[in-house]
């Protein structure tokens, strides 16, 4: 089955094109193939999955050969896969979190016309995130990268008849390119420095290459994982992207796309292992992004918006793991793989309160929801205890990890990166709990012409599956340290290592913490009146409803200069470029105009000429060759 | 002394004979045919048949040629690969032209004058149109410049060059001077033709003589032998190899001994330029490669001098000119001269590459001429009374061609591109490796230069393509061009144009087969 991996990316995209291409006559029953090739893919996936647990963890790792790619002169590139416990970690949360997802968008976009193309388009995006983490090498991973960005691209933009919503698809897609430069740019470098691209090469030369060139490489996949993955300082699209529907966001933009940033990372692990430099600041900005994403969720009424901010907060978590090394590695994709679970399954919760809010997303007009829709409350309550990392719950297990390994080390750095994590861990307290407060505690302050109700149980039993993962996979995979285990073969053995405090300290100050952060929720939003509009607000909140201005710094930073630049380069090209380019050709055309006057029709002036130029090049060659 | 009968061997010679032997028949059939119309059919059936039988013969040739090739006559005539490729070369441009000779208008009016030997514009030319005269010895006369240009390829010998430069050349300077229309120009292009061409062969024979005076032979291997034998150089050899390659060149049509182009391929009949053009430079490349290559090697130093300076100003001057130029076919013209420098940029080092890449260069670039020319015989003026004028040169008569026929148009578009060296094209491929030849013998800044030439030259080609494209027809002008119907020059426009993107694609055979002839049968030192 190992060998037949390929079906993993083959059938959703056979599907998609399928769907896309078929035409309205599918319009009633296609989405249901959209669903099946899904649930084809994961079917595919367990049978590996389980295959490999039979073998040995150091077989583990097995490569499918597809067919030469690119034979190149410097540059032979077959197309291949790696399917070892890593990509197989995330085979598994894309199919089956993605089948799920499906499931759900059956009922949430029932009354879309286009479900269709809906369906066609979450295809492709399973196609292609499963080839990004399959392939085995940067080049195929780019393909399956630019893939993703597509159909996030299209999905985002689902909507497309709202400026709006076209606008944030464009956005998300330009600053992915500014990310996707980067892992171009890493590619190159790579190509330079070992003249190859698959993993297996690379990895094997960086162990001989200098610390210059693997902090190059290194900063350069680091821009491309901020891109992707929403990080300081390319954050900007990810709450704009809440434009798309939510399955989307739940799938794409909460659970697997956006953390393809934290699998390059992790998949570049040898090459960042010779680049120190470059692994602090990948933890640095783990952690900026940690507090940034906290502080901006504190702020916002938009419930979308809200958990966006949430995620780039808990991605920021797994890249900071992630810049901590071996140490860090395995406890960045735990955690990434619980937060899969909990955040697609609080994002489906969002969808369903929308669906039965009249697509209402404002928090403010919410309350009390918890007894028109116990199922959604309750599913939702389970993601939220994960998030907020209460024992025994997924959070819990994964994130108390990385805030433990976050204090390793020595000097200042475990001081800081810990003491973000630890206050992160409390920020994160406080704004999920006022979200789930505001949504579904306190008095009610729907409009009048809501009427909640719960949704039906094609969106429920995907919301109810989520919750039970979010309850309790961190505790079974945590178990003897299972999933540490199973990804060594490719994170490498971790020494251990003692943080700078005690480990029980770590623990109880995280709890302390998260406490103080549900206890102020509370009494704000739990027993207080929420005020039906925002109030007016501290400068500080101010900022973080505005995205601690991002957008204006993008703005005058990058693209006012940018603007400028242009016109000035648009100048220069007409009055230097093209008026040099004209001026040459205006004198290619006077030579030609005196020299076409030697062509006078006189025949003796013709022979003139051939006689001078016969005595010219017999001169020429006697002195030249005597 | 006694007179020794050379051992000919005629075999190989089969191709040849049958050309000329058709020619010389061909005047046999002009007297005795007296119907026009008759001795017309008679003409090209017997031109056709003749130049396909050469060319099936020659193929044979190929098939069965024994190692390097045949030592035909003495020391004067070599038929080996090369020789075959260049002469199979020739056939298909001489069975081209001759379809395109045979072409005439929907009124029936043929390119060539109704009778030569009477004053343009006088009562006798009249009463000879009305009569329905025709000159149908262009078809000989087009089989006797085939004949010589064969054997041109294969000559070994200084005399005997000089008398196939004058069996090809002859023919042709009766050709240019029959046009049908504007017939003034049409007699000066050929005078001019015929006085430089006559200058350029005395200075061909006096290098000739520099060269017999200095080694005592007029045999190219002999001549070899002489270079390498002697002792210091003497500057009679030097300036007698330089008189002998100029007066190569003159046909080449390298400058500075281009002047006659643009007058010759103007003022001739279309159908005449498009076969000159295409034929006459691939013969003379081939003769300029055998005394290259076999009588003048050991001057390889020197003489490299001579093909850079030949090859830089044919180049520049060629694009410069052409660039101006507003009739479209002295702006094809001097485009054959920009073509003249390419082709000697091949020569420069005297790699062995260019025996293979000449072939394919010449063989792309003829069949983009032929193609070319065949087009614009088609493009007609128009009076306002509606009847069909001469063809309309000027390139503004082009605008809009696009639409009037897409066809022609494209085909065109295509020929032009293949001038230019668009990838895709013939053109592309031949000057691929006829650069890739000199830069073997490390000739890279004159590649440079080509490759600058060619990118400036792309500027005239591509102005015709957007004047036939994107530009609409002038007002008033939409029945001012007639767009003609003769299926002898579409087949030539459609077999010419498949041929340059099938070579453009798929060069691999076609190169492959010219790797073959990329070997020269050295004569016996003597």
């Amino acid at each position: 089955m190992l060998d037949l991996t390929w079906l993993l990316i083959a059938v959703p995209l056979a599907s998609s094109a399928f769907l896309l291409l078929g035409g309205k006559r599918l319009d009633p029953w296609g989405h249901w193939v959209g669903v099946a090739a899904s649930g084809t893919a994961f079917l595919v996936g367990l049978v590996a999955l389980i295959q490999m647990l039979g073998l040995d963890s150091h077989d583990r790792a097995h490569a499918v050969h597809l067919f030469s790619w690119i034979p190149g002169g410097e540059l032979n590139l077959d197309a291949g896969l790696l399917v070892d416990p890593l990509s197989m970690t995330f085979v598994m949360l894309v199919t089956f979190v993605g089948t799920l997802i499906h499931l759900y968008s059956v009922a949430y976009m029932e009354h879309d016309p286009s479900r269709r193309r809906f369906f066609a388009y979450l295809n492709l995006f399973v196609a292609a995130m499963l080839l990004l983490v399959l392939a085995d090498s940067y080049l195929l991973l780019f393909v399956g990268w630019e893939g993703v960005g597509l159909a996030s691209y299209l999905l985002i933009g689902f909507w497309n008849h709202k400026p709006e919503y076209a606008t944030a698809a464009n956005k998300a897609f330009v600053v992915n390119r500014i990310g996707d430069m980067g892992l171009i740019i890493a590619m190159g470098l790579m190509f330079t420095y070992f003249g190859a691209l698959d993993f297996d090469s690379v990895f094997a030369a960086a162990e001989g290459a200098s610390t210059a060139q693997l902090t190059a490489i290194g900063l350069a996949l680091l821009v491309a994982a901020c891109g992707k993955s929403a990080q300081f300082p390319l954050q900007s699209w990810l709450g704009d992207a809440m434009a798309g529907p939510t399955p989307v966001s739940a799938l794409i933009h909460a659970a697997t796309m956006v953390t393809a940033g934290v699998y390059l990372i992790v998949r570049s692990a040898p090459i960042y292992e010779g680049a120190p430099a470059a692994q602090t600041t990948v933890a640095a900005i783990g952690a900026f992004t940690l507090i940034l994403g906290a502080l901006i969720g504190m702020a916002k009424d938009d419930i979308k918006k809200a958990l966006a901010a949430s995620t780039m907060s808990q991605i920021g978590y797994m890249v900071l793991a992630a810049g901590l090394g071996p140490i860090g590695y395995a406890f960045a994709i735990f955690h990434l793989v619980t937060h899969g679970f909990f955040k697609a399954g609080m994002f489906l919760g969002a969808g369903s309160v929308m669906h039965g809010m009249n697509d209402q997303v404002d928090m403010r007009r919410f309350g009390a929801l918890r007894t028109a829709m116990v199922t959604t409350w309750v599913t939702f309550g389970l993601g939220w205890l994960a998030i907020l990392g209460v024992p025994p719950f997924s959070g819990f297990w994964s994130k108390d990890k990385i805030i433990e390994a976050a204090f390793v080390g020595e000097g200042a750095q475990p001081w800081i990166l810990g003491g973000a994590a630890l206050i992160g861990a409390g920020l994160t307290a406080f704004y999920m709990s006022r979200l789930f407060f505001m949504t579904f505690h306190g008095k009610a302050r729907w409009t009048d012409d809501q009427h909640p109700h719960e949704s039906p149980a094609l969106m429920t039993v995907p919301m109810i599956i989520l919750a039970v993962g979010s309850a309790f996979l961190g505790l079974f995979l945590a178990m003897g340290d299972r999933f540490t285990m199973w990804l060594e073969p490719v994170t490498g053995h971790a020494e251990h290592h003692e943080p700078v405090l005690p480990v029980a300290v770590i623990m109880i100050a995280t709890l302390a913490l998260v406490a103080l952060g549900v206890w102020a929720a509370w009494r704000k939003y739990g027993v207080a009146d929420v005020p039906e509009l925002a109030p007016a607000a501290s400068l500080a909140t101010i900022a973080a409803r505005n995205d601690m201005f991002q957008d204006s710094v993008n703005r005058g930073v990058f693209e006012r200069p940018g603007t400028h630049l242009t016109r000035t380069l648009v100048y220069a090209d007409a009055a230097l470029v093209d008026s040099a380019v004209d001026k040459t050709a205006g004198g290619w055309a006077r030579t030609g105009e005196s020299v076409r006057k030697t062509q006078n029709g006189q025949v003796r002036s013709y022979a003139l000429t051939m006689l001078v130029g016969l005595v010219i090049v017999i001169l020429v060659v006697v002195q030249g060759g005597l | 002394m006694s007179f020794v009968t050379p051992e000919i061997a005629w075999a190989p010679l089969a191709p040849l004979i049958i050309v000329l032997g058709a020619a010389a028949a061909g005047i046999l059939v002009e007297s005795f045919v007296r119907a026009p119309e008759r001795r017309r059919v008679a003409q090209l059936t017997l031109a056709l048949a003749a130049l396909l039988a050469a060319f099936g013969t020659a193929v044979v040739q190929w098939a069965m040629l024994d190692g390097a090739g045949t030592v035909v006559l003495a020391d004067m005539v070599t038929i080996d690969r090369q020789a075959l490729a260049w002469q199979v070369l020739i056939l298909v441009f001489g069975v081209l032209g001759t379809l395109l000779f045979a072409s005439r208008t929907r009124a029936g009016e043929e390119a060539f004058t109704p009778l030569g030997s009477v004053a343009p514009g006088s009562t006798e030319e009249t009463l000879a149109r009305r009569k329905g005269f025709q000159v149908t010895e262009v078809f000989p006369l087009a089989l006797f410049a085939v004949g010589g240009m064969m054997l041109f390829t294969a000559v070994t010998d200084l005399i005997f060059l000089f008398v196939a430069l004058e069996v090809f050349s002859l023919p042709l300077y009766i050709l240019v001077a029959l046009a049908r229309r504007r017939r003034f120009l049409s007699h000066e292009g050929a005078l001019k033709y015929f006085l430089l061409g006559a200058f350029s062969s005395a200075i061909l024979l006096f290098g000739a003589a520099f060269l017999y005076g200095a080694t005592g032979t007029t045999a190219y291997s002999g001549i070899a032998a002489g270079l390498t034998s002697a002792t210091g150089l003497d500057p009679l050899i030097l300036a007698g190899a330089v008189m002998v390659i100029v007066g190569l060149m003159f046909k080449i049509g390298a400058v500075p001994f281009h002047s006659w182009t643009p007058d010759a391929y103007q003022g001739a009949p279309t159908p005449v330029t498009a076969f000159m053009g295409a034929a006459t430079k691939a013969a003379a490349t081939a003769a300029l490669i055998r005394v290259v290559y076999e009588a003048l090697y050991a001057l390889e130093w020197e003489l490299s001098l001579l093909f850079w300076i030949v090859a830089i100003a044919s180049m520049l001057l060629g694009t410069v000119v052409a660039l101006v130029q507003t009739d479209l076919k002295r702006m094809l013209a001097y485009s054959s001269i920009a073509h003249a420098g390419f082709i000697l940029v091949a020569f420069a080092g005297f790699p062995d590459g260019a025996l293979s890449a000449l072939p394919f260069y010449l063989a792309s670039y003829g069949l983009a001429t032929m193609g070319a020319f065949a087009v614009i015989s088609q493009v007609r003026e128009k009076a306002e009374d509606g009847t069909v004028l001469g063809e309309a040169t000027r390139l503004g008569q082009w605008a809009g061609l696009g639409k009037r026929s897409p066809l022609l148009a494209g085909a065109m578009a295509l020929f032009l591109l293949s001038f230019a060296g668009i990838p895709l094209t013939a053109g592309f491929v031949g000057k691929f490796v006829a650069f890739a030849a000199a830069i073997s013998s490390g000739a890279w800044p004159l590649v440079l230069i080509a490759v600058i030439a060619s990118a400036a030259a792309a500027f005239f080609y591509v102005r015709l393509i957007v004047l036939m494209f994107l530009t609409d027809v002038p007002e008033g002008q939409e029945d001012a061009i007639e767009i003609e119907f003769s299926p002898y020059a579409r087949t030539v426009v459609i077999l010419t144009a498949v041929a340059v993107v099938l070579l453009g694609i798929v060069p691999g055979p076609v190169l492959s087969v010219f790797e073959n002839a990329g070997v020269l049968l050295l004569g016996a030192a003597g």
